[in-house]
């Protein structure tokens, strides 16, 4: 017989810079063959002194930089930044506004979740999917265009209000819109949650429990698919969520049960999908007529914001989750003193440690894109073997190739 | 259970591609010389889909109605604005611009606006279309 080995596992550092990455990581995996042992992960390589270069303008500036902190989030970032001025500043929103912000971010977490329902199908190779559910997303985006005259970057929000209205000829291509995602939503869900193909590759795949996703603060679809009862909107209500009719999108109401596993993070976004729908035209219908900023004179404003002193807080859900902003003023400058801002995903990294545990490499794509980070720290991965000393890389084509892979084999 | 997305895939095969073959149908092997068959009429372009009203284009300025006050380089996020001070008037470098009408909205004799012109790509960002003046 041969001589006796001991058995050692292989380290796989993933990251940590990717440029598409909105939060970049790096993420360290012990490896025993294939399973995956433990992961450690490290945040802050790119720094992009957003929040520097924001304290260095004054509000309105802030704005439109707050809205490219993330490229998915461009109304619910801005928002959150608006509302904590509008809380240190005290200004007052009409309601007429508050209205048709969730309008614009409940269309915002529709096109997010189709366009990460699409990822996710693409992670697991059945690419026929991501193109079933991205020609939905453009009708949402086509939608965003026709309301706000751009389709990603809103630009659509300003302090104490927004900028444009919907007015009634453009109602009819709303709903005509909403009536094509209440057809084809059910045609997304037979996909989605009956395919042979996606069951295989998500039930029982990345469980996070309920006691691990309380622990780490996990936050939007990842916490209430393990049947946590979050959500920013129903808990303290902004714009005008209080007024709608809204609850906890957790799993168990379409299933009757939590598992906390990739298959119900699909379930909570699909469901959420179909709830943002009826939030919009429960928004729309309820709308009163009236004022869209408080103040139309931005210099006026700019002066105003100038003068006062005071800090604020605005709490936001955002498709991925709650994002924070915290804006303090000095009272001498225009400019804010302090603007700090925590995005969602921020919380639910953590969350990838206990998902990944025991799981195999190819399931690291999947697994990763159901919180619905940015994809791209498996953009780069090195297999370091140290017994051998031979190092090898994987990049992401390789690794995608080997979920592929995977799939064809479970299928066979 | 089964595999759910066969029917959605033959469906497919019997469609119109939603595609709009703008300007032409295929790539041309010449970019320029395309071009100058258009010009010439020999060659019919494909109409773009049409944009939807309150598109955020190319900015349209009306020099004649500006006084100069600076208030859209105050708001400017890009920095795009240059105030030229003999004339006072102002300069819009486009290849910074990022489309939010900001100054649109915060100019006192509305001498700015948006147009619905979203063709703009250039190699040279000083290049004659993409400043505004």
């Amino acid at each position: 017989m041969a001589k006796s080995t001991t058995k050692t596992t292989y380290q796989i550092p993933i990251g940590p810079i990717h440029p598409a990455l909105k939060e970049p990581v790096m993420f360290e995996f012990e490896i025993d063959g294939e399973k995956i042992i433990d992961v450690d992960v490290s945040l802050g390589h790119v720094h992009r002194a957003i929040e520097w270069t924001g304290m260095r303008r004054n509000p309105i500036q802030v704005i439109y930089l707050a809205e490219r902190i993330c490229g998915i989030c461009s109304f619910v970032h801005p928002m959150a930044f608006c509302r904590a001025v509008e809380s240190a500043c005290d200004i007052d929103v009409p309601e007429r506004a508050h209205y048709l912000r969730v309008v614009h971010a409940e269309l915002e977490r529709i096109c997010s979740h189709l366009l990460w329902a699409g990822v996710a199908a693409h992670e697991i190779g059945f690419d026929t999917v991501l193109f079933l559910t991205w020609e939905m997303r453009e009708k949402a985006l086509d939608l965003t265009e026709y309301l706000t005259g751009n389709r990603v970057t809103k630009g659509i929000l300003t302090i104490g209000g927004i900028r444009r209205d919907v007015t009634s000829d453009q109602l009819p291509k709303i709903n005509e819109t909403l009536q094509y995602f209440k057809d084809n939503f059910e045609k997304l869900r037979h996909v989605f949650l009956d395919d042979k193909t996606f069951k295989m590759r998500s039930v029982d795949v990345g469980i996070l429990t309920k006691e691990d996703a309380l622990k780490l603060c996990t936050v939007g679809p990842t916490a209430r698919a393990s049947g946590i009862k979050k959500d920013t909107r129903v808990d303290q209500p902004y714009a005008a969520y209080g007024d709608l009719d809204m609850t906890y999108m957790t799993p168990d109401i379409l299933t009757g049960e939590v598992n906390g596993d990739v298959y119900d993070r699909i379930i909570t976004r699909l469901l959420e999908v179909k709830q943002s729908i009826e939030l919009i035209e429960q928004a729309l219908d309820e709308a009163p007529s009236g004022e869209l900023v408080s103040e139309p004179k931005i210099p006026k404003l700019l002066s105003y914001i100038k003068k006062t002193k005071g800090e604020g807080v605005g709490r936001d859900e955002a498709p991925r989750g709650e994002v924070f902003h915290y804006v303090k003023f000095d009272g001498e400058h225009e400019n804010p003193y302090t603007w700090k801002v925590r995005a969602s995903t921020y919380n639910n990294i953590l969350a990838w440690i206990p998902m990944l545990k025991g799981e195999q490499i190819a399931d690291i794509p999947i697994v990763a894109a159901s919180t619905d980070p940015c994809m791209s720290c498996t953009n780069r991965v090195t297999i370091v073997d140290k017994k051998n000393k031979n190092n090898y890389i994987l990049d992401k084509e390789q690794l995608h190739r080997i979920c592929i892979e995977k799939t064809r084999r479970l299928m066979r | 259970m089964g595999f759910s997305m066969l029917r959605p895939i033959f469906t497919q095969m019997f469609k119109k591609p939603w595609t709009n073959k703008f300007p032409v149908k295929y790539t041309p092997p010449n970019t320029t010389k395309l071009l100058e068959e258009v010009a010439a009429g020999k060659v019919q372009i494909n109409p773009p889909i049409e944009t939807p009203k309150g598109f955020r284009g190319k900015i349209k300025y009306d020099k004649e109605k500006c006084i100069g006050c600076k208030l859209c380089i105050r708001v400017c996020p890009c920095g795009a604005i240059e105030f030229k001070g003999k004339e006072k008037k102002i300069k819009i470098y486009l290849a910074r611009c990022c489309f939010c009408s900001q100054c649109n909205d915060v100019c006192p004799v509305n001498c700015l606006s948006m147009s619905d012109e979203f063709l703009l790509a250039d190699v040279d960002k000083y290049s004659k279309d993409l400043i505004v003046e």
